[in-house]
């Protein structure tokens, strides 16, 4: 028997280190892979919750199929739009990509 | 069994997530990517949700994780050598506010009381899921289902207009 | 009765096609297509005339019929605006009035605008004018007509500057504009006192008899609130109709292209004052008959002044206007003398038949004026002369124009200004005396002018003057048939002031004298001018200061500049652009200098990265989780 706070601290750990990848990185993609860590944790304590809290019922099942189709649609997007930036100035690092500031 | 199985999954996914943000190589933190998406599949299965298992499998690691392989290659010629180095002030602060973060967090977690919790064990079965996905009523999901498929048929749409090329 | 809702709406549609597609189309398509619009509504105008006037009295009088309504808007239950289309004898009247003239216009302009840039625009601006002028006239209450008073001077103004490449032309429909914006002042200020102490804009409803009793309690300073505000009223119509002293945008107003001039400046829009008054004049009556002496004496100080101006400028077109300002006061003056009913109501008839039968050959001397600046290409009578070889068409039609304007019978112009002077007689013989003098003056500068242009010596010219071509012609034929003849309609008939049928009656004394003055009138231009003569000369210099002033226009112009610029702009202006410039501006100066400091100071925060603003608010969210669980 596994107790249901373990569940939550993997997914606490996975969550922080998405959260730091956001800050520390600076290629697009990396931080774009950081924000599906942070999307993956979230899923897991939806599914955790349901299934340890409310056995009888799907609300959290059915949140994390959205989340995924959404995460995967999102996904799909950004990396269109790196792609284009990536074509116009042939880099994604974020910080080359202050031409629209000045 | 079950405990070992889990300690494993957890360790999977901790080392590896921190590997992905934490490596200089772009391509490796796909990878690594990869097996953190392969432990949470795992823990879909461990909790009985096999069809969650099954869609965090196809959709993540069959489909972005190429996605993201593909994108890597395409925009870094070079496999990505030239990470540019941050203020070691700026890394130092990042890492202290998630540490921070994280352990603010466990804490709570750990401390809080939650209804009784026990493990259910029980497979959902496929109609079930099918009749809440396609019903219409209350826990039935068939408004937001319509919606995603709007929303990947905008995507899709979105995607090609964004990354075609211009004449 | 219906067409009339056509009439109403087909100019306006009129106008936004050759608005909108006239860009598209050529200049000959854009010009048949507006003169074809007008043909259509000119004859749905004669139906309606006659469909009116055949339908006969009721109870021996006109009643006025509401032959479309519409609640515009509706503020609250006792303030509504509506539109509507009111047929009685003097908007149907001006209805045929306006669309004759109009079409006549319009057809001249196919060969006098010929070739100009911007002739689509041109007739697009005629066609909203039209639709304004019509609307104006047919209006149920006086919102509407407010609307459509601004709309025509709206197209007064587009049409004067049509040439806006001209700074002339520019100055002069500005000024058009503004004087009668000034004027217009007065009657937004009338109508809203007046619907306020009344509760209502309907004419029908003002007309009715009881609604100065419900007001007549309020007063000021000594005048009861409705004659104050028929006074500001009688001001908006002063302006448009170019009452001195408001006068001085029209003979500049000639800037604009003749055949402008003659629809708006001389036969329609600037008559829209006397229609007006004529309008209200029931109210005028009832309310304050001590007011319309008042505007009987303006009108013949106007007639007076415009006259002797008249006599001495050289721009033909100028000599029109000052004509056309005279012909005015006539019809102020008429107002002005009449009374209710029957034989005192003559003034109110005759007013009416002059605003008629003037607009026909007034419009005809406009537009015979354009032929022959059309042929020699300038204003000034000096350029002309002998021109009665060159231009038969134009010679025969000037002239019968100029016999109607005298008052010679049998044409048009003799009937109306006949009764107008047995009127003034009738109210005061030193009136009558005056305006009798006037017409006097009349024939001779008419007279002055026509022996300038068509008889005495010729000027040096590069090429042979030629006649206009056809489609400038037939309209001065046609409106010269009309002047003949105009005279002989029984316009007691249909127009009168109380809807009584009204026999008129020529005053033989009256018409003998009158034609008598013409004719000496006459004979004195005859000598003068029929040939190269040194006496005009002589008399200048025997009037020597009062020449010059006239010339000058008594310097009323000059007078409008002294008080615009040396006291209003120079006094009062620079005092308050003083106190805008470094008070109210340099309190928002000071407001943008520290904003900007201090956001040069702060934009370091802003630095477009989302991972520093991503930073910030985790920063925030742990401390506000912090805050929340631990403390």
């Amino acid at each position: 028997m596994i107790h249901m706070e373990y569940y939550l601290v993997v997914s606490t750990i996975m969550f922080f280190a998405g959260i730091f990848g956001f800050f520390y990185r600076r290629n697009l993609l990396a931080i774009l892979i950081s924000i599906e860590l942070i999307l993956n944790s979230v899923d897991i304590n939806f599914a955790v919750f349901n299934r340890y809290l409310f056995p009888g019922q799907l609300e959290g099942f059915f949140f994390t199929l959205f989340a995924i189709g959404i995460s995967a649609a999102e996904t799909a997007v950004a990396i269109a739009i790196i792609i284009n930036i990536y074509r116009n100035i042939r880099n994604i690092q974020v910080s080359k990509l202050d031409k629209m500031k000045h | 069994m079950e405990i070992v199985v889990f300690y494993i999954l957890a360790a999977v996914i901790v080392v590896f997530s921190v590997l992905t943000v934490t490596t200089q190589r772009i391509l490796r933190s796909a990878t690594y990517l990869l097996f953190v998406l392969f432990g949470t599949a795992g823990i879909y299965f461990q909790l009985n949700y096999s069809f969650l298992g099954a869609v965090q499998l196809t959709i993540y690691a069959g489909g972005i994780i190429v996605l993201y392989v593909f994108s890597i290659l395409l925009t870094s010629p070079d496999g990505d050598k030239i990470a540019t180095k941050l203020p070691k002030s700026k890394l130092f602060a990042g890492l202290v506010a998630s540490l921070a973060g994280a352990v603010l967090c466990i804490f709570i977690t750990l401390n809080h009381t939650f209804p009784v919790s026990r493990f259910v064990p029980g497979e959902i079965d496929m109609k079930t899921i099918g009749f809440a996905l396609l019903g219409t009523e209350k826990y039935q999901y068939m408004l937001p289902f319509e919606a995603i498929s709007v929303l990947l048929l905008a995507c899709i749409i979105g995607g090609i207009m964004i990354a075609r090329k211009r004449g | 009765m219906e067409s009339a809702v056509l009439i109403f709406v087909l100019p306006m549609l009129m106008f936004m096609l050759l608005g909108i597609g006239g860009k598209y189309m050529t200049h000959r398509t854009a010009g048949r297509l507006g003169t074809l619009g007008l043909t259509v509504i000119t004859v749905l105008a004669y139906v309606t005339a006659y469909r009116y006037f055949g339908a006969g009295r009721s109870g021996g009088v006109w009643l006025p019929q509401t032959v479309f309504h519409l609640e515009w808007l509706r503020f609250t239950e006792n303030l509504q605006i509506e539109l509507g289309i009111l047929l009685d004898p003097i908007s149907v009247m001006m209805l045929v009035v306006i669309t004759t003239v109009s079409l006549m216009v319009h057809i001249y302009s196919l060969g006098y605008m010929k070739g100009e840039r911007g002739f689509q625009r041109y007739y697009a601006f005629l066609s909203l004018f039209t639709f304004s002028m019509l609307g104006l006239v047919v209006a149920t209450n006086i919102f509407q007509m407010y609307i459509f008073w601004e709309l025509v001077g709206v197209s007064s103004y587009l049409l004067i500057g049509f040439y806006y490449t001209k700074p002339a032309a520019i100055a002069a429909s500005k000024k058009a504009f503004i004087v009668t914006r000034f004027a217009d002042l007065g009657f937004l200020i009338g109508i809203l006192l007046l619907s306020f102490y009344t509760q209502t804009f309907n004419f029908t409803e003002l007309m009715s008899g009881n609604v100065c009793a419900s007001a007549s309690g309020a007063t000021f300073l000594g005048g009861s609130v409705i004659a104050w505000a028929l006074g500001l009223i009688f001001v908006g119509g002063a302006g448009k109709s170019a009452m001195f002293p408001l006068h001085i945008w029209l003979p500049d107003a000639m800037e604009g292209p003749t055949p402008v001039s003659a629809l708006i400046h001389a036969a329609t829009m600037v008559v829209a004052g006397v229609y007006l008054v004529a309008r209200l004049f029931p109210l005028y009556i009832e309310a304050a008959p001590e007011l319309l002496v008042g505007i009987a004496i303006v009108g013949a100080f106007t007639s007076l002044y415009a006259a002797v101006v008249a006599c001495v400028q050289t721009d033909i077109k100028r000599v029109l206007a000052f004509s056309t300002i005279s012909q005015i006061g006539f019809m102020m003056v008429a107002l002005g003398v009449s009374g209710m009913g029957g034989h005192a109501g003559l003034g109110y008839v005759a007013g009416m038949f002059h605003l008629f039968t003037h607009a026909m050959f007034k419009a005809l001397l406009f537009l015979c004026a354009g032929a022959i600046i059309h042929t020699i290409g300038s204003n000034e009578m000096s350029a002309m002369g002998g021109l009665r070889k060159y231009m038969p068409v134009t010679h025969i039609t000037f002239l019968v124009a100029c016999l109607a304007i005298s008052g010679i019978p049998p044409f048009s112009g003799f009937f109306s200004k006949d009764e107008i002077l047995t009127a003034a007689f009738l109210f005061s013989p030193w009136m009558g005396v005056l305006m009798s003098g006037i017409a006097g003056l009349t024939a001779f500068y008419m007279f002055r002018l026509y022996y300038n242009i068509f008889w005495g010596a010729e000027a040096k010219r590069e090429h042979t003057p030629h006649e206009a071509p056809v489609s400038m012609t037939a309209p001065l034929l046609f409106l010269a048939f009309v002047t003949c003849f105009a005279g002989f309609i029984p316009f007691g008939n249909f127009v009168s002031s109380d809807g009584v049928e009204y026999t008129i009656h020529l005053d033989g004394k009256v018409a003998l004298s009158s034609v008598g003055l013409a004719c000496v009138a006459i004979g004195i231009a005859f000598r003068f001018y029929r040939q190269a003569s040194v006496l005009p000369a002589k008399m200048a210099t025997a009037f020597g200061g009062f020449y010059r002033a006239a010339l000058h226009r008594f310097y009323i112009d000059n007078l409008y500049l002294f008080i615009t610029k040396r006291i209003i702009f120079a006094g009062i202006s620079q005092g308050i652009a003083w106190f805008d410039r470094h008070v109210i501006d340099g309190a928002m100066n000071l407001t943008a200098t520290v904003t900007q400091k201090v956001a040069y100071c702060i934009r370091g925060l802003q630095s477009g990265q989302i991972q520093q603003y991503a930073f910030v608010f985790l920063i925030g969210t742990l401390l506000i989780v912090v805050w929340m669980v631990f403390l």
